[in-house]
Order: C-alpha cells, then sequence, then structure tokens
C-alpha cells in the first residue's frame, strides 16, 4: 500500500486491525470518535467485532473480558472517558491481561473541553486508577508515529503481560498526515494458551483474578508485578533533535509539544544559536539515562520544559536530572497548542538571563 | 520550502475537502503534508476551517497562526482571518458570496466568482473545485494535473461528476492567471 493521506483517529483504527487486534469496544466521545466511526466499517470486512458500548465501564470491563480470553484487544477514549475506565484498567494490571488502550487526551479537568492537551500526564505515568500499577506509555507525535507506536503496543502488552497506552492528544487525532502502512511489520498475536481463559476443554481451568486477601499472598503478587516493571526499563526510548554541537539550553517536550519545539529549534539553530530537543517517545518507562547525561554534560547550561499543561513532565525531568541545571517551565493549558513565536521568545527570555 | 494555506467557508461548502484534495495532490508529489481541521467550538452559520501545509522538509509545528494564504469562501472567514495572513500572501475571495475586499495592501487578493462560475458549467455543488483550481495556480507549490489525478480517485465511485469537477478545477485556475496577470 502506498502512502496515504489520514487522520490520526483513522490511521490508528487501521493501525490495529494490521496488528492483528480484532477485538474493539468503545464509546464515542470527542476529539477520539472517528476511530469507532472507522471501525464500525472496517471490522465487520474483516470479520473482527467493535461493540459500542453503554459507556466507558462498560467497554473498558468488555475489554478486560476479551483480553482475558487471550485476544488482541483495545480501546480507544478521551481523558474523561480514561478517568471512567481507570477501575477496570487497574483491575486489567492486577490480572495481568496484554491489551492496549488509546488515550486521545483533550483538556480537563472535569468535562473541560475537546481541544488537544497533554494534562493526563500524571494519570498516565503514575496511575489513573488504585493500587500499586504501571502502564507503559508511548506518546507518538505525528500519524505516522501513532500507526507505528499501535503496533509495538500489542507486541510489548503480550511481551509483559500488561496493558500499553498510547498517549496521543486531540491534534493528532484530528490532524490529517500521510501515513505508510508498507514499512510496518504486520502484528502476530503471541501464544496465551497457558492462561488464557478460553473454555477448560479437557485441562484444568485457567483462573483470572484481582482478589489476593490474604496479604501475603497479595504481597508476592505485587513483588512480581514490581519486578516486571523493573524489567520494562529496558523498552524506555527517545530521541534528540536538533543543536550545533554544544547545545547551552535543552528543550524538554514530548507529543504535539515537541513538534512545536523542532519548529523553534530550527528556527534558532539557523541563526546560531545552540539548542536541542530531549523528546521522550515512552513515557513510562521514562528515559532518565539519555536525560541525565544530557544534564550533565558541562556545556549545558539550563532545561526548559514545554507542556500542554500546567507543568507535569518536569517533575520527572527534575528527578532525573537531580536539577542539577536550572529547569524552567512554559505551558499552555486549557487545549491551547504553544506557538513556535511563543517558545522562540520563551528560549531566548531564558538565555539572556 | 513551507507554505501554508487556511481553507476557510462555512459548513458543506465543501472547504475540508478542497484542502483534502490540495493535500493528497502534495502527497503525491512527494512533499511532506498536514492537514489540520478546526474542530474546537464554532458558531452556527460561522466558519468552518482547515490549514494545509505543504513542505519539503519534515513539518514541525503543524498549528500555524500566521499562514502564507487564505481562501476565503464567505464573509465571516474573510473578516476573522485577513488579519492573520502573512505580508505578501494571496487572499482568494470568492466575489459570489462576498462583497468585501482585502483592506490590506501587503497581500495579493485574487477574486473568484466561484458559485457562478460553478454553475456555468453546470455543478453548482463544485464552488470548493473553482476556488481550489484558483489557488493551486496561484501559490505554484503543485502542479495543476497533481490535483486532477486526486479528483479522478476521489470520485472513483461517481465517475459522473469527474469530469465537471475537472473543469471547475480548470475555470479557477484559468481565472486565477488572468486576475495574476492584470495585476501584474
Amino acid at each position: 500500500m502506498a502512502k496515504k493521506l489520514m487522520k490520526g483517529n483513522e490511521a490508528i483504527g487501521e493501525a490495529a486491525i494490521q496488528a492483528g487486534a480484532m477485538h474493539y469496544f468503545a464509546y464515542p466521545i470527542t476529539p477520539q470518535t472517528e476511530v469507532a466511526e472507522y471501525l464500525a466499517r472496517r471490522m465487520p470486512e474483516v470479520g473482527g467485532v467493535f461493540l459500542q458500548a453503554e459507556s466507558e465501564l462498560g467497554a473498558s470491563n468488555m475489554l478486560f473480558g476479551a483480553a482475558a480470553s487471550g485476544k488482541r484487544a483495545f480501546t480507544t477514549s478521551s481523558s474523561p472517558g480514561i478517568s471512567l475506565m481507570s477501575e477496570a484498567i487497574s483491575y486489567i494490571t492486577c490480572a495481568e491481561l496484554p491489551c492496549v488502550l488509546v488515550n486521545v487526551c483533550r483538556a480537563g479537568p472535569g468535562l473541560g473541553g475537546i481541544l488537544p492537551s497533554q494534562g493526563d500526564y500524571f494519570q498516565a505515568t503514575k496511575g489513573g486508577g488504585h493500587g500499586d500499577y504501571r502502564l507503559l506509555v508511548l506518546a507518538p507525535s505525528t500519524v505516522q508515529e501513532a500507526v507505528e507506536h499501535i503496533m509495538q503496543a500489542f507486541d510489548l502488552a503480550d511481551k509483559y503481560r500488561n496493558p500499553v497506552m498510547i498517549f496521543a492528544d486531540g491534534l493528532i487525532g484530528q490532524m490529517m498526515e500521510p501515513v505508510d502502512f508498507s514499512t510496518i511489520k504486520k502484528g502476530k498475536p503471541a501464544d496465551h494458551s497457558s492462561w488464557a481463559a478460553t473454555g477448560a476443554k479437557g485441562r484444568e481451568p485457567h483462573i483470572i483474578k484481582t482478589l489476593y486477601l490474604q496479604a501475603e499472598e497479595n504481597e508476592k503478587h505485587n513483588i512480581h508485578l514490581a519486578n516486571k516493571y523493573k524489567k520494562m526499563d529496558i523498552e524506555k526510548k527517545s530521541e534528540i533533535y536538533g543543536g550545533l554541537g554544544k547545545p547551552e539550553l535543552i528543550l524538554a517536550a514530548f507529543g504535539t509539544s515537541a513538534r512545536v519545539c523542532k519548529t523553534a529549534i530550527d528556527q534558532l539553530n539557523e541563526e546560531g544559536i545552540d539548542i536541542a530537543l530531549f523528546r521522550p517517545i515512552t513515557l513510562y518507562p521514562f528515559d532518565d539515562v539519555t536525560i541525565s547525561e544530557l544534564a550533565n554534560k558541562k556545556h549545558v547550561k539550563q532545561i526548559l520544559t514545554i507542556e500542554m499543561n500546567s507543568g507535569q513532565m518536569i517533575e520527572d525531568i527534575r528527578l532525573f536530572t537531580k536539577s542539577i541545571k536550572p529547569i524552567h517551565f512554559f505551558g499552555r493549558q486549557g487545549g491551547i497548542v504553544p506557538s513556535p513565536e511563543e517558545v522562540i521568545a520563551e528560549i531566548r527570555k531564558i538565555i539572556r538571563n | 520550502m513551507q507554505r501554508e494555506v487556511k481553507f476557510a467557508g462555512f459548513g458543506g461548502q465543501g472547504i475540508l475537502s478542497a484542502g483534502k484534495f490540495y493535500g493528497e495532490a502534495g502527497m503525491e508529489e512527494g512533499k511532506e503534508v498536514a492537514w489540520v481541521p478546526s474542530y474546537g467550538p464554532e458558531m452556527r452559520g460561522g466558519t468552518a476551517y482547515c490549514t494545509v501545509v505543504i513542505a519539503d522538509h519534515p513539518i514541525g509545528s503543524p498549528i500555524v497562526n500566521n499562514p502564507q494564504d487564505l481562501v476565503a469562501m464567505n464573509r465571516p472567514s474573510l473578516e476573522k482571518f485577513e488579519p492573520t495572513i502573512r505580508a505578501g500572501g494571496f487572499i482568494l475571495i470568492n466575489s459570489s458570496l462576498i462583497p468585501d475586499r482585502v483592506k490590506r495592501k501587503d497581500v495579493i487578493e485574487i477574486l473568484v466568482p466561484c458559485n457562478e462560475e460553478a454553475m456555468k458549467l453546470g455543478n453548482n455543488k463544485a464552488a470548493n473545485m473553482i476556488i481550489l483550481g484558483a489557488y493551486a495556480q496561484c501559490s505554484g507549490m503543485l502542479k495543476l494535473e497533481s490535483i486532477i489525478d486526486i479528483v479522478k480517485t476521489e470520485f472513483q465511485r461517481k465517475p459522473q461528476f469527474i469530469d465537471s469537477n475537472i473543469a471547475c478545477i480548470m475555470r479557477g485556475a484559468e481565472i486565477a492567471k488572468r486576475e495574476m496577470e492584470n495585476k501584474n
């Protein structure tokens, strides 16, 4: 298939099909409803199932059930919808079931607005639901990358038997960009026959549960999960963009904000101002090594974090750099995407001081 | 090299499709493309718009506050976006529906009576194709043939509309060419 100009939401739906995910449960919410619209048409063509639930609660528990049967399953929603799903996400993580969740993030808190935001960074990386769990979180910054992340997400979910979240935002969902599916290897579901609940004909029943009443037993399960999250550390990924060799300022941004930063960096690099971008591609696990190495470089004097929220990832940047250099923040909220001009103005202000 | 255009009008004028066709033609020519719709809250009868960015390098920020060019299909679009266009850009006005003219002196105004011309060519729904042809001619970023190829693909299932849509694109290009010649 040649390149196709596709809306992010539609491309996400198609990528899931190409990854072999034939089970999709969702409830409409702007700005991700086109995923459901697209899959309502596409799923029957490929022999898959799209079931529109009565609510996000329903959709997420249908996902729980489908994942328990070992099938590739996923759901998509946007911020308030993900909040409603958080109980099920905690359960699915406890039950160690592979599945994929897509958050096409919009502005909150509360019902908020329908425009793009990165306000759910804490929710995605520090747990939106209860209990001591982690999701593997991928943050695409283009439609093509969203497609690649979806394909990787199902494999990662299988590998760790853990839900994987794609953290997109309203802009990535709504915009159209050229997408090439041919460069991506077609996914193949892993063999889950050792644990999946598929009917116990001719074998002992497989039990999938999240209730561990005995403290010792529960602690053992929690330690097992914690060890798994540690193992996930090898999946951390980031990109360094721009710079003229010895950047004095490092921008830190992910997703849509990172794209805005790239435009700002292109312009300033051209003027001879040496700045570079650190873009985390996985938000959890976070690429602590790369940002710490950057922060420790002599020529790096300061760090500027750009987010579409009031400052969330900056806490991780502070943590992983041990605040060894001054860390500044610039963000827009409420559904506003910062402009390259604003970012440039902020950079000039910081560099001058 | 990067050029951005805002296609703006009211819902039903085929604005988003015109932008999509333009973007697809860019993609077919091997360029980088971003098509960004407005999906925020809008007043009923107000503006529907999309921005199309065409570049020969990966596109950074897909949101452009000050695009190079504007295609205005109705009056509110012209009022709202005229001040945002970068100096030296084109502002195409659908003069069938917009009695106003550009107030700025630092942009190039192109008048295209889209609805009348579409009607004359027997396809009164294709005012958007008139303006698309006109804009392609002005920007010079893409070949007219690429856009015509996209029309053929997009209307594959409704082949009866292919010829009239192509005629509208050609007509739009012709009007824009004449307008530009008159200015020189």
